[in-house]
């Protein structure tokens, strides 16, 4: 009798084992729906010929949101300064062209991808130490000095004019840029391609976890013997360095890069597009981007009031509709937190 | 007087008087904070909407600057009661990124609104005539209108020195924001308190809007371009506290104002490196406590 | 032949370990040494600064004077995760779990950072099969797998007491500190952390805070009373039980179970 039962409890743990482990496996499986956001960007590609300007701004900001995303939305470090990271790849990418003379668009994404990571690592060092309102504000005046500096040294950047005249050579040699701005949309959407496929990567591995372990509970994960500290700073700085990327395809396709790049506005911009899309989730960064900024074409077409009115209440309802777990819904986790 | 003296008198002076509006339109805004732990990046809104509030009272209604400065008290701070009721209320417990985002969207709205009915020029004002022009004090000449901030500053740290120390609601503040769930359980009403507190904190950030007129111009984007400066602040000073807000807006004024006059053009970045390395330092702000 | 044996090095040593908040003295020269395999509780009135000796233990606090030795090894100016990654893990009173996550990954999260897997940015977390694999063996161990893929803030209080021991235990620690394990717990529910902590192998030792003497007397080989911050007495649970001094301080005090 107890053989029996003992045997059929031992079975009944392997099968659930069984399911729990390949629950786990499945996870970051590639599901069909994802497809989605790519489809409906090569679709608009065919539908809206005349607005490969605003696509390419939007995929822009797209991986600008998304390189937030890891620190904010996986990692729960809340800041007002990304924007930072952004200009410094867009300048990084324009004095590569400028300067040194070297205008080949993918090298000039790497650079700048290098540089950011540095920058936000080397910052991360330090200001990761913070949080809170000491955090904000600590980000908030790096960048807005970011900006000073920018234009104390304005032989070099150009102050608040810029660089101009940022042309970079045909894609492998080959892909001339036309006008109306289709090659640099399809770039843009392959850069972004990319660089999502290497967020998710991230988000789904045993680091990625962490983040989330740090996000949920920071005690326990220094009770756990985390070192905390480090796996914030290298997510930082890989956020950075994406931000870098999003700022370099800016400054290549802009053609035009100045130390507005650096402003307030972007940070608060891209904070607001991940709370509208969701943060947490990786296409959040899609949704809140698209939506902001066929917000912004359309609304700002009646009158800029208008648009800022509109963003604002937009923010206020979805604040008010998700303060009880914004994260927890955005990762799919169910809503009713006690 | 050599013109070293000279110099530093003008930057103490004119530090001063920045640092005596810096203070009056933080001191609000850091004792919400130290209550409630709400980020009210709508601050600046509450100061924008007294500023227009002045000038249209003495402009449109012909009411005296001095009992338009009061009335803007009065009036922002009745109305931000019914945002704290309906609005505010549901932040208490919200994350830092929530009230960040929800008070930002909220000075977005007061900025278009304003925009749509006043447009986005600036307003000037008619300061009176007794607030105008230079005073002789000695054997310098100082603008009669930053002598009378510094004093309106005076008089409002006086005041707030007197009811927070004084006052049993003071005591009670006080003991909120030392220890809230303490202060709770013995049968102070906080939520209350910090309906007063905000009340009084948002009336403050409206007489600054109908100073800062004068001192600094007047147009919507006011409530989100000198938001960077109480943020600042209240950091630095240490939420919660009048003294640390008072010494936070002093390092602040002072140095920004030495920065601008020493080194014009890279001048105003000295107020956030200053700002920077005290926060690296002391991250709760120099009042402030861990 | 003779043969000497060495002698046994303790596994957890506190040598006039000092904290001060101020004028307040929460801990005043507390001496505790535990030899290795001990089961030894740490019992005293509210308030005496029992979870203040366990996180000046763990390293949550800095102490004001006096050293912390584990196996040997001053552990004093470690950090909290580099006293866990010597081989010490505790639960907390109140559970600190990773309440959106499931209970699998909560237990995996514990095995990803002391086998450093979540150093891995590249892989996929859910194809680490060693973790994975260890981590539901812990959790068989607790009877916790049928809820392994339940998120934790959806299991009664008790089975989510259970994760904080199995996320401790994940550690594979030398020595484990238990804060109130049964805390909070319904009494249907405190013998499964009862049995758990009976089960804990004999080369783990254990420091264990607790109110009821049920559980003490049952698991503890020695007790150690503490008031105020500072040590009354120390000895075997009968030492303990017929000494005056102790009983005064319980005086009125009820027992129950699982009182937080």
């Amino acid at each position: 009798m107890d053989a029996n039962k003992s045997s059929s409890i031992s079975s009944t743990n392997a099968v659930a084992r069984a399911r729990a482990a390949d629950l786990l496996a499945r996870r970051d499986r590639y599901r069909i729906v994802e497809a989605l956001p790519w489809i409906a960007a090569i679709a608009a590609y065919f539908a809206f010929p005349n607005q490969m300007v605003l696509g390419s701004q939007t995929l822009i900001l797209i991986l600008f949101a998304l390189s937030l995303d890891l620190i904010l939305g996986y990692a729960g470090i809340v800041t007002l300064g990304h924007a930072a990271y952004f200009g410094v790849g867009a300048y990084a990418a324009a004095l590569l062209i400028t300067d040194v003379g070297w205008s080949e668009p993918i090298s000039g994404l790497v650079c700048a991808a290098v540089v950011s990571a540095i920058a936000g690592f080397l910052s991360g060092l330090i200001l990761l130490r913070y949080r809170g309102l000491t955090l904000l504000v600590l980000t908030l005046s790096t960048t807005i000095m970011l900006q000073q500096l920018g234009n104390l040294f304005r032989d070099f950047t150009g102050g608040y004019d810029g660089i101009p005249n940022l042309n970079i050579a045909p894609l492998f040699g080959y892909f001339d840029y036309d006008l109306y701005g289709h090659t640099y949309y399809l770039y843009c959407l392959a850069v972004l391609l990319v660089s999502f496929c290497v967020m998710r990567r991230i988000v789904y591995s045993p680091f990625g976890q962490a983040l989330v372990g740090i996000r949920e509970n920071v005690a326990r994960m220094h009770a756990i013997g985390s070192p905390v500290h480090w796996r914030l700073v290298v997510a930082y700085a890989i956020s950075a360095g994406l931000a870098g990327i999003a700022g370099a395809l800016f400054a290549q396709t802009n053609t035009l890069v100045t130390l507005g790049v650096f402003d307030f506005d972007q940070s608060a911009a891209v904070l607001m597009m991940l709370i509208l899309g969701g943060a947490g989730w990786l296409y959040g960064a899609f949704v809140g981007a698209a939506l902001y900024m066929v917000l912004q074409n359309e609304l700002a077409k009646i009158s800029p009031p208008f648009w800022q009115f509109g963003i604002g209440l937009l923010l206020v309802a979805v604040v008010l509709l998700t303060r009880r777990g914004a994260f927890a819904r955005l990762a799919k986790i169910d809503q009713h937190l006690p | 007087m050599p013109p070293v003296v000279n110099t530093i008198i003008s930057i103490l002076f004119d530090g001063l008087a920045w640092a005596m509006f810096l203070f009056i339109i933080s001191v609000g805004l850091s004792i919400t904070m130290g209550l409630m732990g709400v980020v009210n990046l709508a601050h600046g809104a509450f100061a924008m909407a007294g500023g227009y509030l002045v000038v249209t009272a003495t402009a449109s209604w012909g009411v005296p600057f001095l009992a338009s400065l009061i009335i803007a008290f009065i009036v922002v701070g009745i109305v931000s009661v019914l945002f704290e009721r309906t609005l505010y209320r549901q932040l208490y417990d919200a994350s830092e990124l929530h009230q960040v985002l929800l008070t930002i969207g909220l000075a977005f709205m007061a900025i278009a609104t304003y925009t749509y009915f006043y447009g986005p020029l600036p307003q000037a004002i008619r300061v009176p005539y007794y607030l105008s022009g230079e005073l002789h004090l000695g054997a310098r000449s100082f603008p009669t209108y930053r002598v009378f901030l510094i004093g309106v500053g005076a008089a409002l740290i006086a005041a707030l020195w007197y009811g927070f120390e004084r006052t049993n609601i003071g005591a009670r503040i006080r003991a909120a924001v030392d220890n809230r769930r303490m202060a709770q359980s013995v049968g102070i009403d906080v939520d209350r308190l910090f309906t007063i507190t905000f009340a009084v904190g948002s009336g403050l950030a409206g007489l600054s809007g109908g100073l800062a007129i004068q001192l600094l111009g007047l147009t919507p984007s006011f409530a989100i371009i000198y938001l960077v400066f109480f943020l600042l602040v209240v950091a630095v000073g240490g939420s919660g506290s009048i003294w640390g807000t008072l010494a936070g807006a002093l390092v602040l004024g002072v140095s920004d104002t030495a920065g601008k006059y020493l080194f014009a053009d890279a001048g105003s970045f000295f107020i956030y490196a200053v700002a920077v390395l005290i926060l690296l330092i002391r991250p709760a702000g120099l009042y402030g406590r861990e | 032949m003779n043969t000497t044996t060495a002698p046994l090095v303790p596994a957890l040593e506190v040598k006039d370990l000092q904290k001060s908040f101020g004028a307040i003295c929460a801990a005043d020269n507390i001496n505790i040494t535990l030899p290795s395999g001990a089961r030894h509780a740490l019992i005293g009135p509210n308030g005496a600064g029992k979870t203040t000796l366990i996180n000046l233990i763990t390293g949550a606090l800095r102490p004001s004077g006096g050293k912390v030795i584990l196996g040997g090894e001053e552990i004093t100016s470690l950090s909290q995760a580099g006293r866990t990654r010597r081989g010490m893990a505790r639960t907390f009173q109140v559970n600190q779990l990773f309440r959106g996550l499931t209970v699998l990954e909560n237990v995996y999260l514990s095995i990803g950072e002391r086998t450093s897997a979540c150093n891995g940015l590249w892989r996929s977390a859910g194809r680490e099969a060693a973790v994975i694999d260890e981590a539901l063996d812990h959790l068989q161990s607790l009877e916790l797998v049928a809820d392994a893929c339940k998120p934790v803030r959806e299991l009664p209080y008790g089975r989510q007491r259970l994760v904080e021991i199995a996320i401790a235990l994940a550690q594979r620690p030398r020595l484990l500190l238990l804060d109130e394990p049964a805390a909070g717990v319904p009494s249907s529910e405190s013998h499964l952390i009862l049995d758990a902590i009976a089960k804990l192998d004999s080369n783990i030792t254990v420091l264990i805070i607790e109110h009821d003497m049920d559980v003490v007397f049952r698991l503890a080989d020695r007790i150690t009373v503490l008031v105020a911050g500072r040590v009354l007495t120390e000895g075997t649970p009968q030492e303990i039980s017929a000494d005056d001094r102790v009983r005064s301080v319980y005086l009125g005090e009820r027992r129950e179970v699982g009182r937080g």
